[in-house]
C-alpha cells in the first residue's frame, strides 16, 4: 500500500537549539499530484523542505519516498530535485550546461545528454536558448530553466521553494498557469511551497495550510476555503472579516455570540461541540457572502457607512465602517454591476446567512479588540 | 559617467576629476614611473672613467653570459611559482572553512587567527621561524628529547626552509581574497550542485573554483609579486646558499656598487614578473580587470 504514494512523512520534528521550526508533521503524497505547503514567513517550510531534499535532518521522525526511507540517504543520492527559493543556476554555465549537469553526474552518455536536454528544453517552452548564459535570461525563462534541470533527470518528486517569489506580478500569474499546466503533463509528484495563497489554490490537488511548525488543516483548495477547520486557515486563506466576541448560546446547529464591539451575530456550529457559554471566539464572515441591501428576514444583518469604494474590475469591494460600533468591514461588490452607483458615504444594509458564518475558540483567550 | 553628466557637467565636472585623481595620478607618476625610467635609463649605460658613461647592451649581455646570474633569476622564478601554488594549495581549503563552514562568532576568530602573524612585522616573524628551525631550537631539541634524533638537527639553510618561510609570508594575502569571493558564493549553489548529484569533488570542481577564479587570480598574482621581490626571508632562513634573484640586485647595488647592473637586474625582474603573471593569467582564461575590480 504503502508505495502509492511518492512521499511520506511520519511525526518529522526539527529544533534548532530549543526552537522548533517544524513539529511533529505528518504528510501522505500520492503519485502524480500537485501538493502545496502554504505558510506565513517563518513558519517552517523551507525547514520541512531542506529535510526532504536531505540538506537538514529531521530530529526525530522518518521520512520515505517510495515506500522507503531515506533517513541518512545524501542529497545526491535521493531521487528528489529541487528548484531552490532564488533558483540557483549555475552561472558560470550556458543554459544547456546548466541542465545536463545532473545527467553528467550520472555518467550518461554524451548523445543521450544532448538528446535528453534538447527535449527537457522543449518541453519547457525554451527549444533554442541552449547556448544562452545565464544572464542572458529573463526571468520567467530563469524559471523554466531551473525546472528543466530537474526535471530532465526524472526526479520521483519535485521540490519547489516559492520559486515564483522573485517574479513580477503578471508573470507570476502567467507562470502558475503554466507550471499546473507542464506538472499535468509530465505527471511528476510537485510539492510547492508557497507564501502565497493564490498560488497555492490556483495550482494544487492539495494543500496543507502550516502555522508555527504544525500543519493546521490538509485538504483541496475548495476544502480549505469554504471548510475551514481553524481560526488560522479562516484568516489566512482567502480574505474574511473578523471580529472577536464570547459564546452568548444557541443550539446544535448554530451558535448566538456577543461582539465585543458590540452586536451580536448567530454563527455555524459545524460540529465544534466544544464551544460553551463564555467562551471567547473569532468570527469569519467572507466579503463574497453578504449581500448589500439584503432582504429583511436573514440571520445577521447590521447597517454600515461606505468609507471607500476599492474599484479593481470583477474583484471591487467596499470598505464600510458599522454605524453602531465602528467595527470596519469589507464587503465584495456583486460582479453584475448592481450597486456600481454606491459611493462613499452612503449607508447601506448588510446581511449573511448563519451558513456563511464560522467561529473558532479564540487563540488569545478573551475578546480582544 | 553616464551621457547626460557628461554634456551637462562639461569641463567643470572633468576639472573635478583630475582633481580628484591627481593624488593617485602624482603617486603613480612620482614613485612609480619616474624611478623606473630612471632606473632603465641607467640600466642602457656603461661607466667608461668617473663620471663618463656611455650607451650601452653591457649589463644585459653580462646577465646572459654569467650562468650565476641566470640560474639564479630562472630557479628564483620557479621557486615563486611553487611556493605561489603551495600557498593556493594551502588557503584554499582554509578559506572555504572560513567562509562557507564556520558561521557567526567562530568565522571571525578564525579570521583574526590568519591576521594576528601579520602584527609582528616580518623580520621578527621571520626569526620566529628561526628560532623553531636551528640546530639548537625548538624541533630540533624536542626531536632530541623524544629520542627521534641522536645528534642536533639542522632545519634551516635549505630550500625547504625557504618554502615554509615564504607560505606562511603570504598566506594572509591569498586567504582573504578567497574568503571574500568564496563569501560571495551563494550556499544554495553549491547546495543545487549535490542535488543534482554531484559529490565534494564535482561541485568543488564545477561551481567552487570557477565562482572562486577572480579570487585565486588575484591571491595568486599578489603571492607570487610579493614571493619574487621578497628579499628578508630567502635571505635569512635561506642563508649564503639561498641564491635569491633579490640578492644579486642588492649585491650589485650595495656590495659592488655597481649601480648600471643592478638596474639592469631590476629591469629584468620587473619583466620577469610581468611576463608570468600575463601567462598565468592566460592560462587560466581571466583578465587583468576581473581580477583587481
Ligand atoms: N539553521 C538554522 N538555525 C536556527 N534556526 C533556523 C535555522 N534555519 C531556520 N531556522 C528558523 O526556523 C524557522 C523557520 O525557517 P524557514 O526557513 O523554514 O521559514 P520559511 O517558512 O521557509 O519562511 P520564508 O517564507 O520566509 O522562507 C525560522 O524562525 C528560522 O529562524
Ligand atoms: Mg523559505
Amino acid at each position: 500500500m504503502a508505495d502509492q504514494f511518492d512521499l511520506e512523512c511520519r511525526n518529522v520534528v526539527k529544533t534548532f537549539d530549543d526552537f522548533t521550526a517544524v513539529n511533529d508533521i505528518s504528510l501522505a503524497i500520492p503519485k502524480g499530484s500537485f501538493f502545496s505547503i502554504l505558510g506565513p514567513s517563518g513558519c517552517g517550510k523551507t525547514t520541512l523542505l531542506r529535510m526532504l531534499a536531505g540538506f537538514q535532518a529531521p530530529t526525530s521522525g522518518d521520512i520515505l519516498i517510495k515506500g522507503a526511507s531515506v533517513l541518512g540517504v545524501p542529497p545526491n543520492r535521493r531521487p528528489v530535485n529541487m528548484v531552490f527559493q532564488h533558483l540557483a543556476l549555475f552561472p558560470m554555465m550556458n543554459v544547456a550546461e546548466n541542465v545536463a549537469y545532473g545527467l553528467k553526474r550520472r555518467g550518461v552518455d554524451k548523445a543521450t545528454i544532448t538528446q535528453k536536454v534538447n527535449e527537457t528544453l522543449a518541453r519547457v517552452g525554451l527549444p533554442d536558448a541552449g547556448p544562452k548564459q545565464i544572464s542572458q535570461l529573463s526571468g520567467g525563462q530563469k524559471q523554466r530553466i531551473a525546472i528543466a534541470r530537474c526535471l530532465v533527470l526524472d526526479p520521483a518528486v519535485l521540490l519547489l521553494d516559492e520559486p515564483l517569489g522573485a517574479l513580477d506580478l503578471k508573470l507570476r500569474e502567467h507562470m502558475k498557469v503554466e507550471l499546473k499546466q507542464l506538472q499535468h503533463e509530465i505527471g511528476t509528484t510537485f510539492v510547492y511551497i508557497t507564501h502565497d495563497q493564490s498560488e497555492a489554490l490556483v495550482m494544487s490537488d492539495q494543500v496543507a495550510v502550516m502555522n508555527a511548525g504544525r500543519f493546521e488543516q490538509v485538504g483541496a483548495p475548495q476544502d480549505l476555503y469554504y471548510n475551514p477547520k481553524t481560526a488560522f486557515v479562516a484568516g489566512f486563506v482567502g480574505e474574511s472579516n473578523r471580529w472577536h466576541g464570547t459564546v452568548e448560546g444557541g443550539d446544535d446547529h448554530k451558535i448566538e455570540i456577543n461582539l465585543a464591539s458590540g452586536g451580536k451575530v448567530i454563527a455555524k456550529r459545524d460540529g465544534q461541540t466544544n464551544l460553551v457559554t463564555g467562551q471567547g471566539v473569532d468570527v469569519f464572515v467572507r466579503p463574497e457572502a453578504i449581500a448589500i441591501d439584503g432582504t429583511e428576514g436573514a440571520d445577521n444583518s447590521l447597517s454600515a457607512k461606505v468609507d471607500n469604494v476599492l474599484f479593481n474590475g470583477a474583484a471591487s469591494s467596499l470598505q464600510v465602517r458599522e454605524l453602531v460600533t465602528g467595527h470596519e468591514m469589507t464587503v465584495a461588490l456583486p460582479q453584475t454591476g448592481a450597486f456600481a452607483s454606491v459611493k462613499a458615504g452612503d449607508e447601506i444594509r448588510l446581511s449573511w446567512s448563519v451558513e456563511q458564518t464560522r467561529c473558532f475558540a479564540s487563540t488569545e483567550g478573551g475578546a480582544g479588540a | 559617467m553616464s551621457k547626460t553628466a557628461s554634456i551637462t557637467g562639461g569641463s567643470a565636472f572633468r576639472f573635478g576629476l583630475l582633481l580628484l585623481a591627481m593624488p593617485l595620478l602624482l603617486w603613480l607618476f612620482l614613485l612609480v614611473i619616474l624611478p623606473h625610467m630612471d632606473l632603465f635609463l641607467v640600466s642602457m649605460r656603461e661607466r667608461i672613467s668617473y663620471g663618463k658613461y656611455e650607451f650601452s647592451l653591457i649589463n644585459y649581455i653580462e646577465f646572459f653570459a654569467e650562468p650565476l646570474y641566470w640560474n639564479t633569476y630562472v630557479r628564483t622564478a620557479v621557486m615563486s611559482i611553487f611556493a605561489t601554488i603551495l600557498t593556493l594549495v594551502i588557503g584554499f581549503p582554509v578559506s572555504y572553512y572560513i567562509a562557507k563552514v564556520m558561521r557567526g562568532k567562530g568565522k571571525n576568530a578564525l579570521f583574526l587567527m590568519c591576521l594576528i602573524p601579520f602584527w609582528v612585522s616580518e623580520l621578527v616573524r621571520t626569526f620566529g621561524w628561526m628560532i623553531l628551525l636551528r640546530e639548537s631550537g625548538v624541533i630540533s631539541n624536542f626531536l632530541q628529547w623524544a629520542g627521534i634524533a641522536d645528534g642536533p638537527v639542522e632545519m634551516l639553510y635549505n630550500d625547504a626552509a625557504i618554502m615554509v618561510g615564504l607560505v606562511y609570508t603570504s598566506m594572509l594575502f591569498m586567504v582573504v581574497p578567497l574568503v571574500s569571493v568564496l563569501d560571495s558564493l551563494d550556499d544554495s549553489l553549491i547546495e543545487a550542485g549535490y542535488d543534482l548529484g554531484g559529490n565534494a569533488f564535482t561541485v568543488t570542481r564545477d561551481i567552487v573554483i570557477p565562482h572562486a577564479m577572480p579570487g585565486i587570480a588575484s591571491g595568486c598574482i599578489v603571492v607570487f609579486m610579493l614571493t619574487l621581490g621578497n628579499y628578508l626571508t630567502p635571505n635569512l632562513l635561506g642563508g649564503k646558499d639561498s641564491l635569491w634573484f633579490t640578492e644579486q640586485i642588492y649585491t650589485q647595488f650595495i656590495t659592488r656598487f655597481n649601480w648600471e647592473s643592478g638596474s639592469a637586474f631590476g629591469f629584468l625582474l620587473l619583466i620577469l614578473s610581468s611576463a608570468i603573471v600575463w601567462i598565468g593569467l592566460k592560462l587560466s582564461k581571466q583578465t587583468l580587470s576581473e581580477t583587481v575590480g
